[in-house]
């Protein structure tokens, strides 16, 4: 007989249940609450101990679902759209942390675009997702700019204006991870999750997932429907920890498996479905991207990924103790240095 | 023969902005500073890279005022552009130099005139002539040194100290200043009254910036996080914290305790410094009147959210863009209530380069003892000017790290504790800080309504009572924050108050009223917001008081009526505000005409 699942522990002596958060106060069948659902299976099953992470939002439904997972984590719900400055600074703390941040179409590609497109600039270690839903849920139902041209919203009439491509914004501000998936697709969330939390870097998730208030037409982008009818995934992805073994060997036939090591010696790999796609070189995701636009395809995936890129924090060549735990004594500069510092002026 | 003016009097330069007077501005101030008179400088400068109109007044008192003066009793002008307005500038019985490329008429005939040979001594001298521009900024100092008495000896030192060393440096503008002293011993014949001689006033004084000195408190205070973005009059005091950090804060093995970080706009240099402070490090931003106002948002939050940081406002005059390069005392309305909601801020107001020292390490005590941001008011004539100050001192008491609670404090309370709960009745809670290990240690910090244990709410009593709480924190900050400097004179009935740079000015026409006017003043330095006891004692205790501040509007008389209503009928305003740092004739002269109303 098998123990019941929320019995079983980790590596980390956990269960399940310690990665949990608070009851979700968003709407029920939101795409949200499947995510925190994957993030909190992620972790469990990457043996990550929830103490070792921040969490960070900005405002939005999305930023509150930060609240629905990690309890035991450190969490800080800032401004609409001014997560990535905050997350910069507490990314000095303690060096040793995973940050994670969770935000919406709104708060990254509206107000909060430009601190994004600078965070991932500076390669800044964090899983940045972005639960994309292409309406603003908080407000009761206004475009974000996400949303595709064309879309009817009820109050708000029709969108005239091209869409943010978030995926895009990030691989031209040079993300050295960049996916997309869809709510829908839970599997695949929690690959790329696992994924992202191994990497080392800012890791780009932008989730498709849809408002079933707002936003949830058959016809729109932003629908279960219409993901679950257009979603062309680039590969099937999996995710091998650094201490499991890779029998890969006769299992596919040669070519169709695509391998990324990962800094921590791990691996993500990457069945081949449709064609064959190589995550490694920036161009092929810009013209994947590009493609799927003009043909209305959602494609999901690993789109890029760049483990060689130095991080924020290695520009430092900070102290191996978190700074957050540095005595005064390390901190004051000893009393016999002012009178130097005196004769330094005139 | 007029009588000599022995270290009392006032030279202006003007030059080109760019040119690179810069160090031959300074290199006169140091010189004189050296040879034992009262000094200060007061860089007026355009916005402008290159082209427009510098002026650098230089004040020798032998009294030791250094408040900015508006009478010049010698100007010296390398600028077409502004040669007119120089010479007209110039106080009957001055003296006049100026660079005899330019072909302006002389109108006066009441000052000493001389010509100088800027571009053809630079050329003469043994530099590039890429450099011959900056050399030609030599002559000038040369050329004063002859007609005034300004000791070689000195200009060497401060060119030693300019160049850092570099002998070559050293030795090629020395050689076109003692060129121009030579020619101006063969070629002038000195018909001022104006000389230096050497005293012995400046001992125990050091010359340096507000800028600074804010950069080296803050190193003391233990910073561990700058995030900042460039803006005129405060870049100097991130840039101050790249070249001392590195001599002061590296271990033995060359690994920082620190990190400076350029962030891409203001709103992003907060919210990494509120980060920062969150996750328990010390941390700060600078910036000036323009970055305020983008800060506002986060600075709400820091104050609600109760995480400590420490931010430095270098005040230029507004509103918007304003002048730049000009000053004002006219961000405390703003830095006093910033963000929407009910709040007041926690605000240190430095008068002295030694206070910018000292308030740049106290701030970091202060903000983590009441865990909220704590604003720290310089200006830029406080900032950038060179100022003679004492020796900066280090701490008297300990880095104050406050109620953080780790692993083996949450052990001993068998995790329990309540991040927004007032424990000690002072309004402080405790906090943790990301990275503690123990399972009860984590909270979810937000701007949204929370109750003791941080928790999201929206119940009505909950709300009122952390902000009543709040409001009891703001009390215990009245007892913390640095008090204010009074000195009261016997038959005096009336008091000045002022704060920050308007100080000097204030000093010096105390002592203009008594003397010329027989009228007596008691005098109180306002050095922090929330008002301390001491603060309404002063003002009990005169028959009505002027409050003295650079900004339009009075501020801080508005912020204290408020504040201290009864107290309210008593307070007068002696406010102006043109970009200028006051003068003690002004600071006079205001007072005395509402002294005459009565």
């Amino acid at each position: 007989m098998t123990a019941p699942v929320s019995l079983q522990t980790n590596k980390v002596g956990l269960v399940k249940n310690d990665y949990r958060g608070l009851p979700s106060t968003l709407c029920s069948g939101c795409g949200h609450n499947s995510i925190a659902n994957q993030i909190i299976t992620a972790c469990f099953e990457l043996d990550i101990v929830p103490e070792k992470v921040m969490k960070f939002s900005g405002i939005g439904c999305s930023s509150k679902s930060p609240a629905y997972f990690l309890n035991r984590s450190f969490g800080f719900n800032g401004l609409h759209g001014r997560m990535s400055s905050l997350a910069t600074g507490a990314l000095f703390a303690d060096k040793s942390l995973l940050a994670i941040g969770i935000s919406g179409d709104g708060d990254t590609a509206s107000i909060g675009m430009g601190g994004f497109k600078h965070m991932i600039r500076r390669n800044a270690p964090i899983v940045y997702i972005v639960e994309n839903n292409g309406v603003y849920g908080l407000t009761k139902g206004q475009f974000s700019a996400t949303a595709e041209v064309g879309l009817n919203l009820k109050h708000q009439g029709t969108n005239h204006y091209m869409p943010v491509d978030i995926c895009m914004e990030a691989l031209a501000s040079n993300a050295t991870f960049v996916a997309r998936s869809f709510a829908g697709d839970a599997k695949q969330v929690k690959e790329l999750l696992k994924a992202a939390f191994s990497h080392r870097g800012v890791a780009v998730l932008d989730i498709i997932s849809p408002c079933v208030t707002f936003n949830n037409q058959d016809n729109a982008i932003h629908s279960y429907s219409w993901g679950k009818d257009h979603e062309a995934p680039l590969h099937e992805i999996s995710f091998v920890p650094a201490l499991d073994e890779i029998e890969l060997v006769g299992e596919f036939p040669e070519g169709a498996v695509r391998e990324v090591a990962m800094h921590d010696g791990s691996t993500v790999i990457l069945k081949k479905l449709e064609k064959d796609y190589d995550p490694t070189h920036r161009a092929n995701a810009f013209k994947m991207l590009e493609e799927a636009q003009l043909n209305d395809w959602l494609v999901t995936g690993l789109f890029y990924i760049d483990e060689k890129k130095p991080v924020l924090i290695d520009n430092y060549n900070l102290v191996d103790k978190p700074l957050n735990r540095l005595d005064a004594i390390d901190l004051r500069p000893a009393p016999n240095t002012i009178e130097a510092i005196n004769a330094m002026m005139f | 023969m007029v009588e000599k003016i022995i270290n009392n009097f006032s030279i202006t330069i003007a030059t080109v902005n760019g040119s690179g007077s810069q160090t031959a501005n300074v290199t006169l101030l140091r010189a004189l500073f050296k040879m034992g008179i009262p000094v200060s400088g007061k860089n007026i400068f355009p916005s402008n890279i290159q082209g427009l109109t510098t002026w650098y007044t230089i004040r020798l008192s032998k009294d030791g005022f250094i408040a900015r003066r508006d009478e010049q009793e010698v100007i010296v002008t390398l600028n077409p552009a502004s040669f007119a307005q120089d010479l007209a500038s110039v106080l009957p019985g001055g003296a006049f130099f100026y660079a005899d490329d330019i072909k302006q008429p002389i109108t006066r005939k009441d000052i000493s005139v001389y010509p100088m040979p800027v571009k053809a001594l630079a050329r003469s001298a043994d530099v590039s002539p890429s450099l011959q521009d900056y050399i030609a900024n030599m002559v000038y100092v040369g050329v004063l040194a002859n007609i005034l008495g300004i000791d070689l000896k000195e200009i060497e030192q401060a060119l030693d100290f300019h160049f850092k060393g570099k002998a070559q440096a050293v030795e090629s503008n020395l050689k076109t200043i003692r060129a121009g002293s030579e020619w101006a011993d063969q070629n002038l014949k000195k018909s001022d009254p104006f000389f230096v001689q050497s005293m012995q006033a400046t001992k125990g004084f050091i010359l340096a910036d507000g800028n600074t000195a804010a950069a080296l408190g803050a190193i003391y205070g233990g910073i561990q996080f700058e995030a900042w973005y460039p803006i005129t009059p405060a870049s100097s005091l991130a840039e101050s914290l790249n070249i001392f950090l590195p001599q002061l804060r590296k271990t033995s093995d060359g690994k920082q305790t620190y990190a400076v970080l350029q962030a891409e706009d203001e709103l992003a240099a907060i919210g990494m410094a509120i980060g920062a402070g969150w996750g328990g490090l010390r941390s700060m931003t600078s910036t000036s009147g323009p970055g305020i106002s983008l800060m506002a948002e986060y600075t709400g939050l820091a104050y609600f959210a109760e995480v400590p940081v420490v931010i430095w406002d270098v005040q230029r005059i507004g509103p918007s863009t304003g002048m730049p390069t000009r000053t004002a005392q006219g961000d405390l309305s703003e830095v006093y209530s910033l963000s929407h909601g009910d709040k007041q801020h926690v605000i240190l107001l430095p008068g002295t380069i030694k206070e910018c020292f000292e308030f740049g390490w106290k701030a970091f005590d202060l903000a983590e003892h009441l865990q909220t941001p704590v604003f720290v008011l310089s200006d830029l004539d406080l900032g950038m000017n060179q100022w003679m100050s004492r020796p900066f001192e280090y701490p008297d008491t300990p880095l104050d790290r406050a109620k953080v609670l780790w692993e083996a404090d949450l052990e001993k309370l068998n995790g329990i504790w309540g991040r927004y709960k007032d424990a000690d009745g002072d309004g402080i809670p405790f906090r943790t800080v990301p990275g503690n290990k123990h399972p009860a240690s984590a909270w979810f910090g937000r701007g949204a309504g929370h109750d003791e244990n941080a928790r999201y709410t929206e119940d009505a009593g909950t709300w009122e009572k952390n902000m009543l709480r709040l409001k009891k924190k703001y009390e215990t900050a009245r007892t913390l924050v640095p008090k204010p400097l009074i000195k009261t004179v016997k038959g005096a009935h009336i008091g000045i108050i002022v704060y920050g740079s308007s100080t000097p000015a204030v000093e010096e026409a105390r002592g203009l009223l008594q003397k010329e006017e027989g009228i007596l003043t008691n005098f109180m330095r306002l050095r922090s917001l929330p008002f301390s006891r001491e603060v309404q004692n002063f003002t009990k205790k005169n028959d009505h008081i002027y409050i003295v501040e650079a900004n339009r509007d009075g501020q801080l008389r508005q912020i204290m009526s408020a504040a201290i209503p009864e107290q309210a009928p008593k307070l007068r305003s002696a406010c102006h505000s043109d970009g200028l740092p006051l003068t003690a004739k002004w600071v006079k002269e205001s007072i005395l005409a509402q002294e005459k109303k009565e």
